[in-house]
């Protein structure tokens, strides 16, 4: 494949944001089967923290999904993706700090993502990045 | 604990964790001197998806014997989470032949080893 490369590229899913795509893959597996397994097996014990577990899943599906497929569409889907999971993993980050009786079981949000390395914490924010630089030139 | 331990425990598991860091320093090179996925790296994932079968054939093989992992449920999930890794992180890298194929391959490569240790803990919870 010939290399079409301006200074800056424009497509979200070559270079780097593959990359990118192949982390927010993994962490859609991850959080899609424990969200699963979790709601599953023993839905009763934290149906708020599964739910979300559920919740962040879906957004990792469609964000890498959506950062895939590029184009108009794709950025805007990305680009609602991200702020979710940003506004997420600090909304749930935080309520897990102030409030650890609603969430007796962890999700991929909890402690601002700290059972996964904090990688759910940067992951929106390097989302939002790429999408800038990636951004159209007006 | 009884002798037979834990059969995602031992050798094959460090066999395991220590070739896919190898792999993921490899291609962290790779990644930093702009070259796309070598083969080395290729073979590399390959050896390692070998020593992953041969870490499943252990577990069925324990299985058949009549054991049973602490939580059964999530130890499958990682088992075959852990299987799909190193293909997934082979076809990326076909995907795109730049450095930043290589860094997919580091970054699966990373993860690897928490799930080999993930999958050890998911057997344990009833065993100790």
């Amino acid at each position: 494949m010939a290399e079409l490369r301006t200074e800056r590229p424009t497509r979200t899913n070559a270079g780097p944001g593959r990359l990118l795509i192949a982390v927010y893959l993994l962490f859609a597996i991850a959080a899609t089967s424990r969200a699963g397994l979790q709601i599953l097996t023993r839905f009763d014990e934290a149906p708020l923290a599964y739910l979300l577990s559920a919740l962040a899943a879906v957004v990792y599906i469609v964000a890498a999904v959506g950062l895939a497929r590029a184009g108009h569409a794709g950025r805007r889907v990305a680009l609602a993706c991200c702020t979710a999971e940003l506004v997420g993993v600090l909304g749930v980050g935080a309520f897990s700090l102030a409030r650890p009786d609603l969430f007796p079981d962890e999700t991929v949000w909890s402690g601002f993502g700290s059972g996964y390395g904090y990688i759910p914490l940067v992951l929106p924010v390097l989302g939002l990045a790429w999408l800038w630089f990636t951004r159209a030139r007006g | 604990m009884n002798a037979a331990g834990s059969p995602v425990d031992g050798v094959p598991s460090v066999v395991a964790i220590v070739l896919s860091l190898l792999v993921a320093a490899w291609a962290l090179v790779a990644a930093l001197r702009h070259r796309p996925p070598d083969r080395v790296q290729l073979i590399g994932l390959a050896v390692l998806e070998l020593v992953l079968l041969g870490l499943a054939v252990l577990a069925g093989v324990a299985l058949t014997g009549g054991e049973q992992p602490g939580e059964p449920g999530a130890f499958f999930g990682y088992l075959v989470t852990l299987l799909c890794l190193p293909p997934l992180a082979a076809v990326l890298a076909r995907m795109e032949p730049t450095r930043w194929g290589s860094a997919i391959v580091c970054a699966v490569c990373l993860v690897t080893p928490v799930v080999v240790v993930r999958l050890q803990q998911t057997w344990q919870v009833l065993g100790g």
